[in-house]
């Protein structure tokens, strides 16, 4: 995957780009909005990271540009602003995720997964399907194995977000966003009791599990271990 | 402004006060001008008349009764405004230009005004006139008085226009007043309605300044420098938190980044790597408080005003319920939400849930195995509430002021984890919205109550 990275922190721009390489992707760089807007014009990126603050042209202009000009590369700001009010202001700005600084590498890897998958053309599923775990979207029941398995609305939210993004991580601020659109910072893990719970209900009793905690950063849903 | 109200606002009453003090001004000088001139007429009536009484006398006393008589009748042929009577013992008219004795003239050496009839071009008048009696040596009286008529009508001018000066007087004053104590009202409305702008967060409104250069236009401007002055001061804490954000988190960010990398160069199975793992979740918990630290700072400011919108509490209090419902299971705590009326505030969605999720997950942190806790959004007459109750050990009554502020944790709770920011956060919040943190005993437990006021209509 091709991954455009403007940051004008030459260190953290050193690291997200060696970061980015050793996870397999293709990245070019900018240390100001100006060149990166430029960049961004002229070559195709499955992803572009945008710091919020940049010499030259502010991150929030850059995108700003980039939506006039049609370009619909999903953005990912970066920010050390304070989180509040600035979160909204880059998402009405034309950003499809925002990350406050410091974060973790896993929890950026995990959000642009989710950026370029959402951005691939996808059918419009009516059944999710990993390994023997089935998920019928119109009648919202759930199989594994062929027999059913009774889960709560919240539950079935939370294992069809698991099941779309299967064999990605998932983090737990990921969860609390898409599954309870909330977004803040549960000062205990509430969201790993939830997953315990959930995997009591597809993997017990199973010789493999389908669910996995990916330590440090979240959880996967996958076929094979 | 409506009408009514006018009435009762300072500047009409500082004009009823005025207006009064004037028209009782004007009455006091019209009716001491009238009592003056009045008096000064009579004087010299009564003057004329003692000279007349006086000069008729000593006729009387050298040329006798037919004398006198003979000055009386010619006297009164001089058609002036001398009028005369000459009567005997009986007060029977002898000689004279009066027609009969005027019925209130009794006292003699006493002024009296009495009503008489005078012919005028052949029509019948009744006039006013004042005079004295005179008692003459033989039991004859002499009437001497003068024509008072013109002073009688100048004073009947006086005394029937003086009210309806008043009046008038009283009428102009109170509609000028009204008038100008609407224009007063008017610049006081338009100061008022942008304070209440500023208020709803709009900092940079100002009060609009006219062109008459007067008291109003200076005290617009003296409070446009004072909102000038407090929006700069405004966006200097902004810059302060923002530039303290950055600075703060770019290293922060770098120190957690070298971390990870290091990381992931190491054996997942080394010591060195367990190592690092919590110095990253270190790292992770220093962000944590920072970041709540923070928002703490940012709300004691005011500044994070942003995104604030109509937002209903009761699905925010099942939301978090339910986010927290297996986490109290786990406890054995019986989590339940109670359910509410309308519950409608203006209110940060992100900032609101964050301060309930701090609420419950304190009340299940501190309640036993076996408790109970109750979340409840509803309306009192107070305001919108939100609650959260436990059946845990509970505050007591002198440390649920100390708990709310930072750091600040109870000997019996240093042991469970925590930033020690987690009520301090809740009432920051608050603040925000204009609400207040109240902590209450629930015999037994604590009660938290988050009171927001209740959205105002909007009128603009």
């Amino acid at each position: 995957m091709r991954i455009l990275v403007v940051e004008d922190d030459l260190e953290a721009q050193r690291y997200l780009v060696n970061g980015l390489k050793e996870a397999g992707h293709v990245v070019d760089d900018a240390a100001d909005g100006e060149t990166g807007l430029t960049l961004a014009l002229s070559r195709p990126y499955d992803v572009a990271i945008i710091d919020r603050m940049l010499p030259k042209m502010d991150g929030l202009k850059v995108v700003a540009d980039m939506r006039e000009h049609a370009n619909t590369t999903p953005v990912l700001f970066l920010s050390a602003l304070s989180e509040v009010d600035d979160r909204v202001k880059g998402l009405k700005a034309g950003g499809d995720d925002y990350l406050t600084k410091p974060y973790a590498f896993v929890e950026l890897l995990a959000r642009i997964d989710a950026l370029m998958r959402r951005r691939s053309p996808q059918a419009v599923k009516t059944r999710l399907q990993v390994g023997d775990l089935e998920l019928d979207l119109l009648t919202r029941t759930a199989k594994r194995a062929g027999a059913a398995i009774d889960l709560q609305p919240r539950e079935f939210r939370l294992l069809e977000y698991l099941m779309r993004h299967a064999s990605q991580v998932v983090t737990r601020t990921m969860l609390l966003e898409s599954v309870w659109e909330y977004h803040f910072d549960p000062q205990t893990n509430v969201i790993d009791v939830h997953i315990s719970r959930l995997r009591a209900k597809i993997d017990k009793g199973f010789d493999t599990a389908l669910l996995h905690t990916v330590r440090g950063a979240g959880y996967m849903i996958r076929a094979r271990a | 402004m409506r009408a009514p109200s006018i009435l009762r606002t300072q500047a009409y009453r500082i004009v009823l006060v005025y207006v009064a003090v004037f028209a009782v001004s004007v009455a006091a000088l019209l009716a001491f001008s009238y009592w003056n001139t009045k008096r000064a007429l009579d004087a010299q009536t009564d003057q004329i008349i003692e000279a007349e009484i006086t000069g008729l006398s000593e006729q009387y006393q050298q040329l006798g009764l037919r004398g006198l008589a003979d000055v009386v009748i010619s006297r009164s042929a001089h058609g002036g405004s001398g009028l005369y009577l000459l009567a005997n013992s009986f007060k029977q008219p002898i000689v004279g230009n009066l027609d009969g004795w005027p019925a209130n003239m009794v006292h003699p050496d006493k002024f009296v005004e009495f009503d008489y009839q005078r012919r005028v071009e052949n029509r019948l008048e009744t006039r006013k006139a004042r005079g004295r009696v005179f008692a003459l040596q033989g039991g004859f009286y002499l009437l001497v008085a003068q024509d008072v008529q013109e002073r009688y009508l100048t004073e009947r001018l006086f005394t029937t226009t003086l009210p309806w000066t008043v009046g008038l007087v009283l009428i102009l004053g109170l509609v000028g007043g009204a008038v100008m104590s609407r224009n007063m009202l008017a610049r006081l409305d338009s100061i008022n309605r942008t304070s209440a702008e500023i208020i709803d967060g709009d900092l940079t409104r100002r009060v609009p300044i006219g062109s008459a250069h007067d008291e109003f236009d200076a005290l617009a401007e003296n409070l446009n420098a004072m909102l000038d002055r407090i929006e700069r001061l405004m966006h200097g804490v902004r810059n302060v938190t923002d530039s303290v954000a950055h600075d703060l988190r770019t290293p922060l960010n770098r120190l957690r980044n070298r971390l990870e990398t290091t990381l992931r160069h190491l054996d997942p199975a080394s010591g060195e790597a367990s190592e690092i793992e919590s110095a990253v979740a270190e790292t992770d918990q220093l962000i944590t408080t920072f970041n709540a630290l923070l928002l703490i700072a940012e709300a004691d400011a005011g500044v994070t005003r942003g995104e604030m919108a109509a937002i209903d509490l009761a699905p925010i209090a099942e939301d978090m319920a339910e986010l927290y419902a297996p986490l109290a299971e786990e406890k054995g705590v019986n989590l339940k939400i109670e359910p509410a009326g309308a519950t409608m505030i203006e209110g940060n969605r992100s900032l609101v849930s964050q301060a309930l999720a701090n609420l419950v997950d304190n009340a299940i942190k501190y309640t036993p195995a076996g408790g109970a806790v109750t979340v409840t959004a509803l309306e009192t007459p107070q305001g919108v509430e939100l609650h959260v109750a436990d059946t845990g050990p509970g505050i007591p009554p002198e440390e649920r002021n100390r708990v709310v502020e930072r750091f600040v944790r109870l000997d019996a709770s240093r042991s469970a984890p925590g930033t020690g920011l987690g009520l301090s956060l809740v009432a920051a919040v608050a603040r925000l919205h204009d609400a207040r943190l109240v902590l209450e005993d629930n015999n037994p437990g604590l009660r938290a109550i988050v009171r927001f006021p209740r959205p105002a209509p909007r009128t603009r």
